[in-house]
């Protein structure tokens, strides 16, 4: 619909939507995140469920134990390559429409542990992340950030037609390869279509 | 029991001689037989058809109840715990090993990582190893700053610890909600002092990084005014609360001799009845100053455990007192002490002090370069999970998942 | 508390055939260490728990520590002559050392208060000889923290009840902890000003172009 007629009508009393809209709508103001903490920033992710930053102003207070009931997966903490297998399986187990936020620098890319054996070097080597929060830890109010950004993003996302969004395209994976311990590493280290390293500029 | 049937079953292998070098270098034990006492008896008869079997759960490492990423390999028999095997590592971020990487000075980010309540005390014991190796001092008015940060470390943590406890009895929410409120006011005085909420990264050799910004020791005084009536609150709610006690008394008991001999430590070891405060054996830093005393615990119980936090608490806000009162001003960092090129003398040091959860230790070994040669950490939650299958042999899964809690761990520290 | 060379003295007193190492610790001297045979392992930690003057009943820290092959420079003092006349010379002499595995234990005792007390048991080798004795029947809390040196730097400890990781997984081949230890080459570029992870970056993409 026409945003002008759109704006007009409203200005008479009558409201229209899509289903679309109102679908989105209605999910993207009840984000069940999964009760999944790592490491430190599950303790800021606590403190923003509490009385202070009091994330249930979103309605995303439902953390979910089970992986079944969740629609959010905050990757607060770091990952490690124990870990990384474990993390991938909750996220399979997850029903779509389901999101990632990788909360903070280990989430990120590995952050201060970056260098050490057993640390994996980003959540998204192996899932698809929605928002990235940089921080270490991050600020609770920085978590609200991120989810109030997943909530623009999944306001906007289309239900059909040439890009719909994750869950509407029979095409798009719903579930990612688990990797497995190996002898030195994950093998693989990666999952190859899903992440690729960054070029190494030249000539500096 | 079992234990010492164990013990005396190893030594007479041990004895009789040198370890014979074709050992296999490769020697995996096989797992322990369960426990003689509490093998499957038969059912009663007119039972047919109701017999028990053992079942093994992995609980964890995801479990809202295994505080982060740990993981319990649990055999049931029903609900009644018969063997608890802990298994760690999904956190394990090779700290040790970045800080033989680094320089002295890196290893200090990374010690507030370890247990991520309390970052204030694991740099002190860091930068307690690192004076000890190479002889510094530390100014007057940093060893008061050290003490002030310390303890409002030990209320924050002993009372997010409450609430952890309480909301694996059940009270989802509340308790924890209380203590979280107490928290923010502590960790706005962090933050003004430190710019950072939970990673202050704030101790160096020799003192402190930063002085007092203004205003921060009267705001400092208003909340430490404030934690009694936080504590009476929170002791009107918990302590003689029917459900809690009914689910934590004569529940995990640990016995003295056992909690010695397995290196438990902190509350821990005070709830058995152990006067054994590394602030009062050691004396490190002006704790000998301070008046408090060391509250001691008589069952060795979750209750026990839970009533030392909450006791504990009481004192730190008695230290906290004093050394607001008796604040000297002076320098807060040692004018000799050099940050840049630190290369302490070869030689190794064992630093220690009393963390909230225990003794936390550095073992540094240097070999006179600026990265420590060895950099080890004497983890007390990890030390302290030693004895969890002890505890919780013969009680039911949810009182594991509390005695779990009375021992208050941190994987970011088990792991390390 | 008695000092090192006192315990030491003890001990070899009251243990015949026994033999302590003293290993001087020039930063902190009354944390001089005494270096057990693990043959003799178990009786020494015996005797140091249950004497009554020593009574370590806490053993407080278990660390394994990794030692390479090096070489060694010693001053000895030789007398030679010089210009004629005999006279005392001290000379540097370099001397190769073989590489061992060592774990260290810090004791302390909580029924009086003293501590700590530093117990050392070194390996032979670092290859296939590289047994010590487990300390677990004496002190409970060695259980876990022996597991941990086991895991990251390949101590096998005789006589430990429950022998297996505990922090990589059970798969994993190697002992991280060690200092020749090689890392999965997982690098990636990063902008960063540190050389030796831009030196790293290098390594693994050598011919500068996308990985």
């Amino acid at each position: 619909m026409d945003e002008g007629l759109r704006s007009e009508l409203s200005k008479q009393g009558v409201f229209t939507t899509t289903l679309q809209e109102l679908y989105n709508w209605g999910r993207s103001n009840s984000v069940w995140p999964l009760n999944f903490g790592l490491a430190c920033c599950a303790i800021e992710m606590i403190a923003a469920s509490m009385a202070r930053f009091d994330i249930s102003r979103f309605g995303s207070e439902v953390f979910r134990p089970s992986p079944r009931q969740a629609d959010l997966m905050i990757v607060a903490g770091t990952v490690t390559k124990k870990m990384a297998p474990l993390v991938v399986r909750l996220y399979n187990q997850m029903p779509a429409p389901k999101y990632v936020i990788a909360m903070g620098a280990c989430a990120i890319s590995g952050g201060p542990f970056k260098q050490g054996y057993n640390v994996l070097k980003g959540i998204d080597r192996y899932l698809p992340v929605d928002v990235h929060i940089p921080g270490c830890p991050p600020r609770p109010e920085a978590l609200l950030h991120a989810l109030i950004t997943l909530q623009e993003k999944m306001r906007g996302e289309p239900l059909a037609g040439p890009a719909p969004a994750r869950h509407a395209d029979p095409a798009a994976p719903g579930e990612y390869p688990v990797p497995a311990y190996g002898p030195y590493d994950l093998t693989p280290a990666k999952n190859e279509e899903l992440w690729r390293p960054a070029p190494l500029p030249r000539g500096e | 029991m079992k234990r010492e049937a164990d013990e005396q079953g190893l030594i007479g292998a041990l004895s009789t001689g040198d370890i014979s070098p074709d050992q296999p270098a490769w020697h995996i034990a096989s797992p322990q037989p369960l426990p003689a006492p509490y093998e499957l008896k038969p059912m009663p008869s007119g039972t047919a058809g109701l017999e028990g079997e053992v079942i093994e759960v992995s609980i964890g490492p995801h479990h809202p109840s295994t505080h982060g990423v740990f993981r319990m390999d649990v055999v049931l028999d029903g609900e009644r715990v018969l063997r608890l095997k802990p298994v760690f590592g999904y956190l394990h971020r090779n700290h040790e090993k970045l800080g033989e990487q680094g320089t002295y000075l890196s290893a200090m980010p990374f010690t507030d990582r370890l247990d991520y309540f309390c970052s204030l005390t694991n740099n002190w014991a860091y930068a307690l190893a690192v004076e000890k190796l190479a002889g510094l001092n530390v100014p007057e008015r940093a060893q008061y700053l050290r003490v002030i940060t310390a303890e409002l470390t030990r209320v924050l943590n002993h009372a997010c610890m409450i609430g952890f406890l309480l909301q694996e009895l059940g009270a989802m929410g509340t308790p924890l909600m209380y203590a979280f409120r107490e928290r923010e006011k502590i960790l706005d005085l962090f933050e003004a002092l430190t710019g950072s909420r939970m990673m202050c990264n704030y101790l160096r050799f020799g003192g402190c990084r930063c002085d007092l910004p203004p205003g921060w020791a009267e705001q400092c005084t208003r909340v430490v005014e404030g934690l009694p009536r936080f504590f009476d609150e929170f002791e009107r709610l918990l302590a003689t609360n029917e459900i809690i006690m009914a689910r934590t008394q004569g529940i995990g008991v640990l016995p003295a001799d056992l909690a010695i001999s397995a290196g438990v430590s902190g509350p821990g070891l005070r709830a058995s009845g152990v006067n054994y405060d590394v602030r009062k054996v050691d004396g490190y830093g002006i704790y000998p100053r301070f008046e408090f005393g060391v509250p001691l615990g008589e069952h060795g119980d979750v209750y026990d455990r839970y009533m030392m936090r909450m006791l504990e608490m009481r004192e730190s806000v008695k230290i906290l007192q004093q050394a607001l009162r008796d604040l000297p001003t002076g320098p807060v960092i040692d004018p000799k002490a050099k940050l840049r090129n630190f290369r302490p003398p070869a030689g190794e040091a064992y630093g220690r002090l009393e963390a909230p959860k225990g003794e936390l230790g550095f073992y540094l070994i240097s070999d006179g370069g600026p990265s420590p040669y060895r950099y080890r950490i004497r983890p007390p939650s990890f030390i302290n999970l030693t004895v969890l299958e002890d505890m919780c042999i013969g009680h039911t899964l949810m009182d594991a998942v509390a005695i779990l809690g009375s021992v208050d761990i941190v994987m970011g520290e088990v792991d390390r | 508390m008695d000092s090192p060379e006192q315990i030491k003295a003890r001990v070899e007193a009251a243990l015949p055939g026994v033999q302590l190492e003293l290993r001087l610790n020039p930063a902190v001297p009354a944390e001089s260490s005494l270096v057990v045979a693990p043959a003799h392992a178990v009786a020494v930690a015996r005797f140091l728990r249950d004497d009554p003057a020593l009574r370590l009943d806490y053993c407080s820290n278990v660390t394994g520590v990794d030692w390479l092959d090096a070489t060694v420079k010693e001053k000895v003092k030789t007398r030679r002559l010089v210009a004629g006349e005999e006279q005392e010379v001290e000379e540097t002499i370099e001397r190769k050392r073989p590489g061992y595995l060592e774990v260290v234990y810090h004791l302390y005792s909580v029924a009086l208060r003293h501590g700590p007390v530093v117990l050392r048991q070194r390996t032979r080798n670092r290859f296939e000889a590289v047994q010590v004795a487990s300390l677990t029947p004496v002190w409970r809390s060695c259980e876990f923290q022996e597991r941990e040196v086991f895991d990251l730097f390949g101590v096998v400890f005789h006589g430990h009840p429950d022998l297996r990781r505990i922090l990589m997984w059970d798969q994993f081949q190697d002992f991280p902890m060690r200092k020749d230890y090689v890392e999965p080459d997982d690098y990636e570029y990063e902008p960063t000003p540190h050389d030796e992870i831009l030196d790293k970056a290098r390594r693994h993409y050598p011919t500068g172009g996308t990985a």
